[in-house]
Protein backbone atom coordinates (compact mmCIF):
# COMPACT_ATOMS: atom_id res chain seq x y z
CA UNK A 1 0.00 0.00 0.00
CA UNK A 2 1.17 3.39 -0.73
CA UNK A 3 0.82 6.20 2.33
CA UNK A 4 0.91 10.11 1.94
CA UNK A 5 0.34 13.01 3.59
CA UNK A 6 -2.37 15.66 1.54
CA UNK A 7 -4.23 19.13 2.14
CA UNK A 8 -7.36 20.23 0.14
CA UNK A 9 -6.33 23.51 -1.77
CA UNK A 10 -7.34 26.25 0.69
CA UNK A 11 -7.65 23.93 3.81
CA UNK A 12 -5.14 23.59 6.41
CA UNK A 13 -6.43 20.30 7.63
CA UNK A 14 -3.66 17.42 6.66
CA UNK A 15 -5.56 14.33 5.88
CA UNK A 16 -3.29 10.93 6.06
CA UNK A 17 -4.20 9.22 3.05
CA UNK A 18 -3.86 6.00 1.08
CA UNK A 19 -2.92 6.08 -2.75
CA UNK A 20 -4.76 4.15 -5.43
CA UNK A 21 -2.83 2.78 -8.24
CA UNK A 22 -4.46 5.41 -10.92
CA UNK A 23 -2.72 7.81 -7.89
CA UNK A 24 -5.82 9.08 -6.78
CA UNK A 25 -5.94 9.49 -2.83
CA UNK A 26 -8.65 8.11 -0.54
CA UNK A 27 -9.58 10.38 2.25
CA UNK A 28 -10.97 8.52 5.72
CA UNK A 29 -14.59 10.00 4.56
CA UNK A 30 -14.78 7.92 1.67
CA UNK A 31 -14.14 10.77 -0.91
CA UNK A 32 -11.54 9.85 -4.04
CA UNK A 33 -9.24 12.85 -5.45
CA UNK A 34 -7.61 12.99 -8.38
CA UNK A 35 -3.82 13.22 -8.39
CA UNK A 36 -3.62 17.19 -9.18
CA UNK A 37 -7.02 18.24 -6.79
CA UNK A 38 -4.39 17.68 -3.48
CA UNK A 39 -1.45 19.40 -2.42
CA UNK A 40 1.22 16.82 -1.83
CA UNK A 41 3.11 17.06 1.26
CA UNK A 42 6.07 14.78 2.77
CA UNK A 43 4.89 11.58 3.44
CA UNK A 44 6.27 11.60 7.14
CA UNK A 45 7.51 13.80 10.10
CA UNK A 46 10.80 12.72 11.49
CA UNK A 47 14.16 13.66 11.71
CA UNK A 48 15.66 13.49 7.97
CA UNK A 49 19.12 11.35 7.32
CA UNK A 50 21.10 12.45 4.17
CA UNK A 51 23.93 10.30 2.91
CA UNK A 52 26.53 11.97 1.06
CA UNK A 53 29.25 10.46 -1.24
CA UNK A 54 26.78 6.89 -0.76
CA UNK A 55 27.59 5.60 -4.16
CA UNK A 56 30.83 4.76 -5.73
CA UNK A 57 30.51 6.03 -8.76
CA UNK A 58 29.25 9.78 -7.68
CA UNK A 59 31.72 9.62 -5.44
CA UNK A 60 34.19 9.22 -7.91
CA UNK A 61 32.07 12.15 -10.07
CA UNK A 62 33.14 14.33 -7.69
CA UNK A 63 36.66 13.54 -7.35
CA UNK A 64 36.38 12.10 -4.12
CA UNK A 65 37.28 8.55 -2.74
CA UNK A 66 34.44 6.86 -0.95
CA UNK A 67 34.21 7.30 2.65
CA UNK A 68 35.14 4.73 5.34
CA UNK A 69 32.10 5.78 7.60
CA UNK A 70 28.92 7.18 6.47
CA UNK A 71 28.57 10.71 5.78
CA UNK A 72 25.75 11.88 7.37
CA UNK A 73 23.85 15.36 7.66
CA UNK A 74 20.69 16.34 9.13
CA UNK A 75 17.90 18.12 7.15
CA UNK A 76 15.35 20.40 8.91
CA UNK A 77 11.64 20.37 8.09
CA UNK A 78 11.95 23.70 6.33
CA UNK A 79 13.59 22.30 3.14
CA UNK A 80 11.07 19.79 2.29
CA UNK A 81 8.14 19.57 0.00
CA UNK A 82 5.84 17.43 -1.87
CA UNK A 83 5.46 16.29 -4.76
CA UNK A 84 4.46 18.70 -7.71
CA UNK A 85 5.61 21.48 -6.12
CA UNK A 86 8.03 24.48 -6.90
CA UNK A 87 11.57 24.31 -6.31
CA UNK A 88 13.67 27.83 -5.97
CA UNK A 89 16.73 28.06 -7.76
CA UNK A 90 18.60 30.82 -6.38
CA UNK A 91 19.57 34.07 -8.01
CA UNK A 92 23.22 34.67 -9.25
CA UNK A 93 24.35 31.19 -8.72
CA UNK A 94 26.53 29.24 -11.41
CA UNK A 95 25.92 25.07 -10.39
CA UNK A 96 22.08 23.79 -8.69
CA UNK A 97 21.60 20.31 -9.25
CA UNK A 98 19.11 17.10 -8.39
CA UNK A 99 19.68 14.00 -6.79
CA UNK A 100 17.76 11.11 -7.08
CA UNK A 101 17.45 8.87 -3.56
CA UNK A 102 15.49 6.25 -2.29
CA UNK A 103 14.50 7.45 0.95
CA UNK A 104 13.91 4.69 3.95
CA UNK A 105 11.51 5.66 6.41
CA UNK A 106 11.35 3.98 10.11
CA UNK A 107 8.53 2.60 11.53
CA UNK A 108 9.89 1.50 14.87
CA UNK A 109 12.03 2.65 18.25
CA UNK A 110 15.63 1.50 16.87
CA UNK A 111 18.76 1.59 19.58
CA UNK A 112 21.35 -0.44 19.00
CA UNK A 113 20.18 -2.72 16.33
CA UNK A 114 22.18 -5.18 14.43
CA UNK A 115 22.49 -5.34 10.47
CA UNK A 116 20.58 -8.71 10.60
CA UNK A 117 17.54 -7.37 12.28
CA UNK A 118 17.95 -3.73 10.82
CA UNK A 119 14.97 -4.23 8.40
CA UNK A 120 12.46 -5.00 11.28
CA UNK A 121 12.42 -1.40 11.49
CA UNK A 122 11.37 -0.28 8.30
CA UNK A 123 8.02 0.71 7.74
CA UNK A 124 8.49 1.76 4.09
CA UNK A 125 10.46 3.41 1.31
CA UNK A 126 9.71 6.48 -0.34
CA UNK A 127 11.77 9.10 -2.89
CA UNK A 128 13.64 12.36 -2.68
CA UNK A 129 15.00 14.82 -4.09
CA UNK A 130 17.82 15.98 -2.51
CA UNK A 131 18.73 19.78 -4.60
CA UNK A 132 22.21 20.79 -3.99
CA UNK A 133 23.35 24.71 -4.45
CA UNK A 134 27.08 23.73 -5.10
CA UNK A 135 28.56 27.52 -4.95
CA UNK A 136 27.59 27.54 -1.00
CA UNK A 137 29.99 24.64 -0.24
CA UNK A 138 32.29 25.58 2.37
CA UNK A 139 34.47 23.17 3.91
CA UNK A 140 32.88 23.19 7.56
CA UNK A 141 30.21 20.86 8.67
CA UNK A 142 30.33 19.88 4.32
CA UNK A 143 27.50 19.56 3.22
CA UNK A 144 26.70 22.76 4.80
CA UNK A 145 22.71 23.99 5.71
CA UNK A 146 23.21 26.71 3.01
CA UNK A 147 23.68 23.83 0.40
CA UNK A 148 21.41 20.87 1.59
CA UNK A 149 19.09 22.70 4.05
CA UNK A 150 17.30 25.64 1.44
CA UNK A 151 13.74 26.41 1.68
CA UNK A 152 12.13 24.15 -1.12
CA UNK A 153 15.01 22.14 -2.16
CA UNK A 154 14.16 18.91 -0.89
CA UNK A 155 11.22 17.02 -2.45
CA UNK A 156 10.11 14.05 -0.68
CA UNK A 157 7.13 11.80 -1.88
CA UNK A 158 4.49 11.41 -3.45
CA UNK A 159 4.31 8.50 -1.20
CA UNK A 160 5.57 6.13 1.04
CA UNK A 161 4.87 2.19 -0.01
CA UNK A 162 5.02 -0.45 2.31
CA UNK A 163 8.24 -2.10 2.81
CA UNK A 164 6.61 -5.74 2.23
CA UNK A 165 5.83 -4.30 -1.13
CA UNK A 166 9.66 -3.89 -2.19
CA UNK A 167 11.13 -7.18 -2.60
CA UNK A 168 14.78 -6.11 -2.71
CA UNK A 169 15.49 -2.86 -1.93
CA UNK A 170 18.98 -3.40 -2.76
CA UNK A 171 18.34 -3.76 -6.66
CA UNK A 172 16.01 -0.56 -7.69
CA UNK A 173 16.81 1.66 -10.15
CA UNK A 174 16.96 5.08 -10.18
CA UNK A 175 16.48 7.51 -12.62
CA UNK A 176 16.25 11.59 -13.21
CA UNK A 177 14.56 12.78 -15.93
CA UNK A 178 15.14 16.73 -16.49
CA UNK A 179 12.40 17.90 -18.98
CA UNK A 180 11.99 14.68 -20.33
CA UNK A 181 15.60 13.19 -21.03
CA UNK A 182 17.14 10.74 -18.92
CA UNK A 183 20.08 12.16 -17.24
CA UNK A 184 20.82 10.38 -14.29
CA UNK A 185 20.70 6.99 -13.71
CA UNK A 186 21.77 4.22 -11.29
CA UNK A 187 20.99 0.96 -8.67
CA UNK A 188 20.89 0.94 -5.03
CA UNK A 189 23.02 -2.11 -5.60
CA UNK A 190 25.95 0.49 -5.71
CA UNK A 191 25.37 1.92 -2.24
CA UNK A 192 28.27 2.43 -0.48
CA UNK A 193 27.01 1.50 2.66
CA UNK A 194 23.38 -0.13 2.75
CA UNK A 195 20.11 0.08 4.59
CA UNK A 196 21.21 -2.57 7.31
CA UNK A 197 24.28 -1.24 8.07
CA UNK A 198 22.69 2.73 7.88
CA UNK A 199 20.36 1.20 10.23
CA UNK A 200 22.68 -0.19 12.27
CA UNK A 201 25.30 2.91 12.25
CA UNK A 202 22.97 5.22 13.08
CA UNK A 203 20.95 3.58 15.63
CA UNK A 204 24.25 2.95 17.74
CA UNK A 205 24.67 6.22 18.80
CA UNK A 206 21.70 7.57 19.22
CA UNK A 207 17.65 6.42 19.04
CA UNK A 208 15.65 6.35 15.89
CA UNK A 209 12.05 7.02 15.81
CA UNK A 210 8.95 5.88 13.50
CA UNK A 211 8.57 8.82 11.21
CA UNK A 212 12.73 9.38 10.90
CA UNK A 213 13.85 9.46 7.04
CA UNK A 214 16.92 8.06 5.78
CA UNK A 215 18.06 9.65 2.87
CA UNK A 216 20.66 6.76 0.98
CA UNK A 217 22.35 9.03 -1.12
CA UNK A 218 22.75 9.28 -4.95
CA UNK A 219 24.80 7.78 -7.99
CA UNK A 220 26.68 9.69 -10.69
CA UNK A 221 24.90 11.56 -13.55
CA UNK A 222 24.28 15.33 -12.11
CA UNK A 223 23.95 18.61 -13.92
CA UNK A 224 22.62 21.68 -13.28
CA UNK A 225 19.19 22.58 -13.35
CA UNK A 226 17.38 26.32 -14.10
CA UNK A 227 13.73 27.72 -13.97
CA UNK A 228 11.87 25.85 -16.47
CA UNK A 229 12.61 23.04 -16.23
CA UNK A 230 10.43 20.11 -15.19
CA UNK A 231 12.50 17.40 -13.07
CA UNK A 232 11.65 13.52 -12.37
CA UNK A 233 13.18 11.68 -10.01
CA UNK A 234 11.97 7.54 -9.78
CA UNK A 235 12.69 4.50 -7.87
CA UNK A 236 11.67 1.88 -9.54
CA UNK A 237 8.61 0.16 -7.56
CA UNK A 238 8.60 3.31 -4.73
CA UNK A 239 7.59 6.12 -6.62
CA UNK A 240 7.88 8.59 -9.17
CA UNK A 241 8.49 12.51 -7.83
CA UNK A 242 7.91 15.21 -9.82
CA UNK A 243 9.20 18.65 -9.45
CA UNK A 244 9.58 22.18 -11.07
CA UNK A 245 12.09 24.58 -10.76
CA UNK A 246 11.46 28.45 -10.92
CA UNK A 247 13.42 31.75 -10.25
CA UNK A 248 12.88 33.55 -6.74
CA UNK A 249 11.15 36.56 -8.26
CA UNK A 250 8.74 33.14 -9.79
CA UNK A 251 8.23 32.22 -6.29
CA UNK A 252 7.68 35.14 -4.98
CA UNK A 253 4.64 35.92 -7.38
CA UNK A 254 3.57 32.64 -6.77
CA UNK A 255 3.55 32.92 -2.90
CA UNK A 256 1.48 36.62 -3.60
CA UNK A 257 -0.81 34.84 -5.41
CA UNK A 258 -1.70 32.02 -3.10
CA UNK A 259 -2.40 34.20 0.34
CA UNK B 1 6.61 36.07 32.17
CA UNK B 2 7.88 32.66 32.24
CA UNK B 3 6.57 29.25 30.83
CA UNK B 4 7.86 25.83 30.76
CA UNK B 5 6.50 22.38 29.80
CA UNK B 6 6.13 19.35 32.04
CA UNK B 7 4.95 15.98 31.90
CA UNK B 8 1.56 15.73 34.09
CA UNK B 9 -0.76 12.05 33.42
CA UNK B 10 1.49 11.87 30.42
CA UNK B 11 0.28 14.52 28.98
CA UNK B 12 2.63 17.30 28.14
CA UNK B 13 1.59 20.55 29.85
CA UNK B 14 2.25 24.26 30.64
CA UNK B 15 3.53 25.59 33.50
CA UNK B 16 4.21 29.18 35.03
CA UNK B 17 6.10 29.91 38.44
CA UNK B 18 4.46 30.79 41.46
CA UNK B 19 6.07 31.94 44.81
CA UNK B 20 9.46 29.58 46.57
CA UNK B 21 9.68 27.64 44.05
CA UNK B 22 5.99 26.75 43.48
CA UNK B 23 4.21 25.93 40.38
CA UNK B 24 0.96 26.80 37.99
CA UNK B 25 -0.72 24.59 35.97
CA UNK B 26 -2.15 26.31 32.66
CA UNK B 27 -5.56 24.95 33.94
CA UNK B 28 -4.76 26.89 37.39
CA UNK B 29 -4.21 24.52 39.60
CA UNK B 30 -1.15 24.51 41.57
CA UNK B 31 1.49 21.99 41.43
CA UNK B 32 3.11 20.86 44.48
CA UNK B 33 4.98 18.07 43.39
CA UNK B 34 8.39 18.83 41.03
CA UNK B 35 7.44 17.53 38.20
CA UNK B 36 9.27 16.15 35.08
CA UNK B 37 10.43 18.54 32.87
CA UNK B 38 10.31 18.54 28.96
CA UNK B 39 12.33 20.90 26.59
CA UNK B 40 10.29 24.14 26.72
CA UNK B 41 9.91 24.11 22.23
CA UNK B 42 9.67 21.00 19.91
CA UNK B 43 10.65 22.82 16.77
CA UNK B 44 14.09 22.58 15.11
CA UNK B 45 17.33 22.87 17.21
CA UNK B 46 19.38 25.04 14.96
CA UNK B 47 23.12 25.30 16.14
CA UNK B 48 25.36 28.20 15.24
CA UNK B 49 29.33 26.32 15.41
CA UNK B 50 32.34 28.58 15.56
CA UNK B 51 31.09 31.44 16.94
CA UNK B 52 33.10 32.27 19.53
CA UNK B 53 36.13 33.84 19.99
CA UNK B 54 38.00 31.07 21.68
CA UNK B 55 37.46 29.05 19.34
CA UNK B 56 38.44 31.23 16.27
CA UNK B 57 41.42 32.02 17.86
CA UNK B 58 42.29 28.72 18.01
CA UNK B 59 41.33 27.52 14.86
CA UNK B 60 42.71 30.58 13.33
CA UNK B 61 45.37 28.84 11.45
CA UNK B 62 44.08 25.42 10.88
CA UNK B 63 41.23 27.46 8.64
CA UNK B 64 44.31 28.29 6.24
CA UNK B 65 45.36 24.82 5.63
CA UNK B 66 43.50 21.84 4.33
CA UNK B 67 40.81 20.39 4.76
CA UNK B 68 39.37 24.07 5.34
CA UNK B 69 41.51 26.25 2.90
CA UNK B 70 39.98 29.52 4.65
CA UNK B 71 38.12 30.72 7.26
CA UNK B 72 33.90 30.19 7.14
CA UNK B 73 32.23 32.83 5.12
CA UNK B 74 28.80 32.23 6.91
CA UNK B 75 27.32 30.49 9.58
CA UNK B 76 28.70 27.52 10.23
CA UNK B 77 24.93 25.69 11.42
CA UNK B 78 24.42 22.40 12.25
CA UNK B 79 20.91 21.03 14.15
CA UNK B 80 20.10 19.22 17.08
CA UNK B 81 17.66 16.49 16.33
CA UNK B 82 14.68 15.17 18.70
CA UNK B 83 16.64 12.27 20.10
CA UNK B 84 18.88 15.26 21.91
CA UNK B 85 15.96 17.11 23.06
CA UNK B 86 15.83 16.83 26.88
CA UNK B 87 14.01 18.76 29.93
CA UNK B 88 15.28 20.56 33.57
CA UNK B 89 16.46 17.37 35.76
CA UNK B 90 16.35 14.60 33.12
CA UNK B 91 19.07 12.01 33.84
CA UNK B 92 21.33 12.11 30.79
CA UNK B 93 23.21 8.48 29.70
CA UNK B 94 27.11 9.16 28.38
CA UNK B 95 28.84 6.81 26.33
CA UNK B 96 32.10 5.86 28.01
CA UNK B 97 33.67 4.30 24.87
CA UNK B 98 33.27 7.37 22.70
CA UNK B 99 36.08 9.26 24.11
CA UNK B 100 35.70 12.51 25.85
CA UNK B 101 32.16 14.07 26.61
CA UNK B 102 31.86 18.17 27.06
CA UNK B 103 29.22 20.10 28.23
CA UNK B 104 28.22 23.42 26.43
CA UNK B 105 26.85 26.12 28.20
CA UNK B 106 24.72 28.31 26.03
CA UNK B 107 21.28 30.14 25.54
CA UNK B 108 18.29 29.01 22.96
CA UNK B 109 16.56 32.12 21.24
CA UNK B 110 12.80 31.12 20.37
CA UNK B 111 11.35 31.89 17.81
CA UNK B 112 7.87 33.08 17.83
CA UNK B 113 6.38 33.75 14.66
CA UNK B 114 7.22 32.86 11.19
CA UNK B 115 10.59 34.18 9.61
CA UNK B 116 12.07 34.28 6.21
CA UNK B 117 14.56 37.26 4.16
CA UNK B 118 14.95 39.27 7.43
CA UNK B 119 17.00 42.16 7.82
CA UNK B 120 19.41 42.59 10.98
CA UNK B 121 17.22 45.40 12.23
CA UNK B 122 13.76 43.21 11.60
CA UNK B 123 14.98 40.20 13.19
CA UNK B 124 14.87 40.84 17.16
CA UNK B 125 10.59 41.23 16.20
CA UNK B 126 10.42 37.34 15.52
CA UNK B 127 11.70 36.30 19.01
CA UNK B 128 9.72 35.19 21.10
CA UNK B 129 11.84 34.72 24.13
CA UNK B 130 14.93 32.81 25.69
CA UNK B 131 16.02 29.92 27.51
CA UNK B 132 18.81 28.02 28.52
CA UNK B 133 20.52 25.02 26.87
CA UNK B 134 23.12 22.85 27.52
CA UNK B 135 24.91 21.41 24.24
CA UNK B 136 26.68 18.87 24.96
CA UNK B 137 29.34 16.84 22.74
CA UNK B 138 31.78 14.49 22.15
CA UNK B 139 35.03 16.48 21.61
CA UNK B 140 35.71 17.59 18.14
CA UNK B 141 38.84 17.28 16.13
CA UNK B 142 37.81 18.41 13.31
CA UNK B 143 34.78 20.77 11.95
CA UNK B 144 35.42 19.36 8.11
CA UNK B 145 32.33 16.81 8.33
CA UNK B 146 28.66 17.38 10.05
CA UNK B 147 29.21 16.42 13.48
CA UNK B 148 26.46 13.66 13.79
CA UNK B 149 28.48 11.66 15.98
CA UNK B 150 29.51 13.90 18.20
CA UNK B 151 26.69 15.82 18.63
CA UNK B 152 23.20 14.21 17.89
CA UNK B 153 23.37 11.30 20.51
CA UNK B 154 20.14 11.00 22.89
CA UNK B 155 19.65 13.76 25.31
CA UNK B 156 22.74 15.62 24.40
CA UNK B 157 20.61 18.99 24.04
CA UNK B 158 18.53 19.47 27.18
CA UNK B 159 17.01 22.56 27.72
CA UNK B 160 15.04 24.95 30.00
CA UNK B 161 13.34 24.98 32.21
CA UNK B 162 11.82 28.27 31.50
CA UNK B 163 11.08 30.21 28.27
CA UNK B 164 11.27 33.88 29.28
CA UNK B 165 9.43 36.47 27.04
CA UNK B 166 11.45 38.34 25.01
CA UNK B 167 11.42 41.49 26.97
CA UNK B 168 13.27 40.16 30.16
CA UNK B 169 16.95 39.53 27.67
CA UNK B 170 19.21 42.01 26.03
CA UNK B 171 20.48 39.06 24.13
CA UNK B 172 23.91 41.42 23.02
CA UNK B 173 24.83 41.29 26.92
CA UNK B 174 24.05 38.09 28.13
CA UNK B 175 26.11 35.89 30.14
CA UNK B 176 25.61 32.37 30.45
CA UNK B 177 27.69 30.51 33.25
CA UNK B 178 28.30 26.61 33.69
CA UNK B 179 28.39 24.82 36.78
CA UNK B 180 29.96 21.52 37.38
CA UNK B 181 28.51 19.64 40.76
CA UNK B 182 27.94 23.12 41.49
CA UNK B 183 30.93 24.82 41.06
CA UNK B 184 31.67 27.56 38.78
CA UNK B 185 33.47 26.04 35.76
CA UNK B 186 33.11 28.01 32.66
CA UNK B 187 31.36 31.46 31.50
CA UNK B 188 29.58 32.31 27.70
CA UNK B 189 29.35 35.89 27.29
CA UNK B 190 27.81 37.41 24.15
CA UNK B 191 30.37 40.30 23.71
CA UNK B 192 32.39 37.19 22.46
CA UNK B 193 30.79 36.06 19.64
CA UNK B 194 31.34 36.72 16.20
CA UNK B 195 28.15 37.13 15.03
CA UNK B 196 25.23 38.51 16.95
CA UNK B 197 21.60 36.93 17.82
CA UNK B 198 20.24 39.53 15.51
CA UNK B 199 22.90 38.45 12.69
CA UNK B 200 22.10 35.31 13.33
CA UNK B 201 17.98 35.26 12.82
CA UNK B 202 19.04 37.34 9.94
CA UNK B 203 21.45 35.00 7.83
CA UNK B 204 19.43 31.82 8.40
CA UNK B 205 16.09 33.20 7.38
CA UNK B 206 17.66 34.85 4.15
CA UNK B 207 17.61 31.01 3.01
CA UNK B 208 14.94 28.41 5.33
CA UNK B 209 12.22 29.85 6.92
CA UNK B 210 12.29 29.57 10.07
CA UNK B 211 8.99 28.79 12.14
CA UNK B 212 7.78 29.62 15.58
CA UNK B 213 9.20 27.06 18.13
CA UNK B 214 12.15 26.81 16.54
CA UNK B 215 15.22 27.39 18.67
CA UNK B 216 18.78 28.86 17.92
CA UNK B 217 21.65 28.00 20.09
CA UNK B 218 23.94 31.16 18.77
CA UNK B 219 27.21 30.38 20.49
CA UNK B 220 29.02 27.53 22.77
CA UNK B 221 32.71 27.88 23.86
CA UNK B 222 35.86 25.96 23.14
CA UNK B 223 35.12 22.76 24.50
CA UNK B 224 37.38 22.35 28.28
CA UNK B 225 34.22 21.88 30.68
CA UNK B 226 34.44 17.65 30.22
CA UNK B 227 31.13 15.98 31.92
CA UNK B 228 31.42 12.23 33.11
CA UNK B 229 28.92 9.80 35.02
CA UNK B 230 28.33 10.55 38.20
CA UNK B 231 28.24 14.73 37.31
CA UNK B 232 25.58 17.06 37.70
CA UNK B 233 26.10 19.73 35.23
CA UNK B 234 23.89 23.71 35.22
CA UNK B 235 23.71 26.50 33.34
CA UNK B 236 22.70 29.56 34.08
CA UNK B 237 21.81 32.49 32.93
CA UNK B 238 20.50 35.35 34.76
CA UNK B 239 17.05 36.20 34.10
CA UNK B 240 16.22 32.94 32.83
CA UNK B 241 16.81 30.22 35.43
CA UNK B 242 19.22 27.70 35.68
CA UNK B 243 18.98 24.20 34.19
CA UNK B 244 20.51 20.95 35.93
CA UNK B 245 21.04 17.36 34.56
CA UNK B 246 22.55 14.88 36.48
CA UNK B 247 24.82 12.25 33.84
CA UNK B 248 24.95 8.69 34.13
CA UNK B 249 27.13 5.84 32.16
CA UNK B 250 25.34 4.66 28.81
CA UNK B 251 25.95 1.08 30.08
CA UNK B 252 24.16 1.78 33.23
CA UNK B 253 20.88 1.97 30.98
CA UNK B 254 21.13 -1.33 28.88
Amino acid sequence: MKHARIRLPGEAEIHAVLVNDDHSVQLADGRRLAEDAVEWLPPAEGTVFALGLNYADHAAELAFKAPTEPLVFLKSPATLTGHRQLSVRPDNITYMHYECELVVIIGKTAKNVSREQAMDYVAGYSVCNDYAVRDYLENYYRPNLRVKNRDTLTPIGPWWVDRDNVANPAALTLRTWVNGELRQQGNTSDMVFDIPFLIEYLSSFMTLSPGDMIATGTPEGLADVVPGDEVIVEVEGVGRLVNHIVSEAQYAARQAQTV
Amino acid sequence: MKQGRIVLDQQARRVTPLAAGKLLLDNGNPLADQPQWLAPVTGTVYGVALNHRSLLDKLEADFQQPPYQKAPATPVLFIKPRNTHAGHGCTIALPTQAGKVFAGGAMGVVIGKVASKLTEQQALEVVAGYTVVNEISLEESSFYRPAVKAKCRDGFCPMGPWLVDAAALDPLNVEIRSYLNGELAETNHSRDWLRSVPQLIAALSQFMTLQPGDLIIPATPLRQLEIRPGDTVAVEIAGIGRLENHLIAEESTQ
